[in-house]
């Protein structure tokens, strides 16, 4: 991969062998290049700095003590967290519920039990799920999801609730169920598409060796391709987890705006994603921006410390298959 | 039969249909969405959807021709900035310098920056040029979208020159082309449709983003005169048209986001159809 630029050339003076190379070109090129390469460091120092120094009023007002207080009262200039945080993590909760057992039944029917061409046909719908935007998502999710959960499924979880208290109370429609269905929608393309590839990754004899024991075609997948592939399975369930963390705006337009901490799941809540892009244009002085953007701060550390775990798991398993 | 195998066989039933539900509801759930926009805004689309403004709450009619351009207005600044970067960055990894630590700190802040929320990025645009404008503009909802579409046109270009086998390379060394020449005349070529399919993918991802452009071009009801205007798009004006209380905003929603997602299902399968042609000229 990196034979020497002077392969062709024949033993000459160092100084002519330079000449040469600049005609060519090269180091131009070299230059334009590594500068391209260099912007996207310098991007991504450009926005962790940015996030830093425009939380810092936030950070120096609140201190840690940002991440537990529970008020968030803009006019009474007081700024909590915790609201948003909850939000998020129980509705990313709730898509994953729902998700990885979808997502990975999915994965394991279509790398294992279906039919090449049936595979290669259902993979491709599923592949192109995962390209449509998230504002089509939500658009669907107010005209369709909302009206259901008000009227059908809230109402028949409500009948349960004295076994299930998180569903206890009325269903408004928008709320965390809501919003933990539509990231469940959007996030299982992900579980599928990579779930699936750890499973391809599995090496062929695996299969072949329980079959040949007298392995039924599910005992083969359950005993000695899905043990294999956990890794990358659970890789695939992290980028999904926070994919749904930093989802915006299909989550904003079901999750209701409440910035409460409600014990059923029916009732309305908000995230942190959700409350910037509600709020962030129509802030109210500094403050409020600042601890907006501390919010996303938080927000953007989770979700690089998840995706950075997501990328070793997965690393861990198409290598360990592919050595094979 | 003994028992115990039919009890095994049984189970192989059932797991076999419980995990072919899972593929049908998912895989189907790509058909529910598209015949629902087809069916509720197919009949809002007519000729003034695309060439006329929209109208103020209350009036019926009116269309989305504004968004449409503007989407596409931001999307062309998005490109001329996002692509040639992230090309130029991911032959720099793949070709000039693929083992070096500083190569393996642009990917990974590459990988970084793929996974960061799009509302991250729209707020980092925000503060670094709307705050210094002291405007909402196209220009900093194109550069929000820049910052989406460079390190997904890095992570591709790179994969795809990857593929390319050695011997090609050495091929062109070898008759005395410079390293530069190599790599503008033999390499990138014969990569060039996983290349081009790597961009169309990118930009039909960042099409559909509205979290970016919320804070950075806004929204417009009209025309915007310049650059340095706020700007429509179909992705932002399907929200506010879709979270407001008027029966004709909603309709006209519909309709927005039928032609959003016909556009980007489009891109993505005549990238595959470009990716699945080029390979197999290389393979012929």
């Amino acid at each position: 991969m990196s034979a020497p630029a002077s392969i062709g050339v024949p033993a000459r003076k160092r100084e002519g062998v330079f000449l040469q190379r600049l005609k060519g070109g090269d180091p131009v090129a070299h230059a334009i290049a590594w500068l391209a390469a260099a912007s996207v460091l310098l991007l991504t120092v450009l926005l962790v700095a940015e996030l830093w120094s425009q939380s810092a009023t936030a950070r120096h007002a609140f201190g840690f003590g940002f991440l537990w207080s529970t008020d968030w009262d803009p006019n009474a200039r007081k700024f909590g967290a915790l609201p948003f945080i909850y939000g998020t993590l129980v509705t990313s909760a709730l898509a994953l519920l729902i998700s990885v057992p979808l997502g990975v039944g999915a994965a394991v029917f279509l790398s294992e039990l279906a039919r090449p061409k049936v595979s290669v046909v259902l993979t491709f719908l599923v592949e192109l799920l995962a390209a449509v935007p998230s504002v089509i998502f939500g658009l669907l999710a107010i005209f369709t999801l909302v009206p259901l959960v008000r009227d059908v499924i809230g109402p028949a979880l409500d009948k349960i609730s004295d076994v299930f208290p998180f569903f206890a109370g009325p269903a408004y429609g928008v709320g965390l169920l809501t919003a933990g269905i539509i990231l469940a929608v959007m996030t299982f393309p992900f579980v599928i598409s990579i779930s699936r590839e750890a499973l391809l990754a599995v090496p062929r004899e695996q299969r072949e060796a329980a079959l040949s024991l007298g392995a039924t075609k599910w005992e083969a997948t359950w005993d000695a391709v899905i043990p294999f592939a956990r890794l990358g399975i659970l890789g695939s369930i992290f980028l999904s987890l926070a994919r749904a963390l930093g989802e915006t705006m299909a989550v904003t337009m079901v999750i209701g705006n409440d910035p409460k901490i409600a014990s059923s799941l029916l009732a309305p809540g908000y995230t942190i994603a959700s409350v910037i892009a509600n709020e962030f244009t129509e802030a109210t002085g500094d403050l409020h921006l600042s601890s907006l953007i501390l919010l996303l701060l938080a927000l953007f550390l989770i979700t690089i410390v998840i995706n950075a775990g997501a990328r070793l798991l997965i690393l861990a398993t198409t290598r360990q298959g592919s050595a094979k | 039969m003994s028992v115990r195998l039919i009890r095994r066989k049984i189970v192989n039933a059932v797991m076999l249909a419980l995990t072919g539900l899972c593929t049908l509801i998912t895989a189907s759930t790509l058909l529910v969405i598209l015949g629902y926009l087809v069916f509720n805004g197919a009949s809002s689309i007519d000729w003034n959807f695309f060439t006329r403004l929209p109208l103020s709450p209350g009036e019926t009619g009116g269309g989305m021709a504004n968004a449409i351009v503007g989407s596409f207005q931001i999307l062309f600044l998005a490109a001329a900035l996002g692509i040639p970067l992230g090309v130029a960055a991911g032959i720099y990894l793949a070709e000039f310098s693929p083992n070096s630590v500083f190569s393996f700190f642009v990917r990974y802040t590459a990988d970084l920056l793929n996974g960061v929320p799009s509302i991250v990025v729209g707020i980092v645009a925000w503060s670094v040029v709307v705050v210094p404008m002291k405007r909402f503009s196209a220009l900093s909802g194109g550069l929000a979208l820049a910052m989406m579409l460079i390190p997904i046109t890095v992570r591709t270009t790179e994969q795809f020159l990857k593929d390319v086998p050695v011997s090609m390379r050495e091929g062109a060394l070898a008759l005395g082309a410079s390293r530069w020449r190599a790599v503008a005349t033999v390499v990138v070529p014969a990569a060039s449709a996983g290349i081009l399919t790597g961009v169309i993918l990118g930009v039909a991802r960042i099409a559909g983003e509205t979290a970016p452009l919320l804070f950075t071009a806004l929204n417009n009801q009209f025309w915007a005169k310049g650059w340095r205007e706020p700007i429509a798009s179909l992705p932002v004006m399907i929200y506010t048209h879709a979270i407001s209380p008027y029966e004709d905003w909603h309709r006209q929603a519909w309709a927005a986001g039928l032609v959003l997602l016909a556009l980007v299902l489009f891109a993505n399968i005549a990238a595959r159809f470009i990716l699945s042609r080029g390979t197999h000229a290389q393979r012929g």
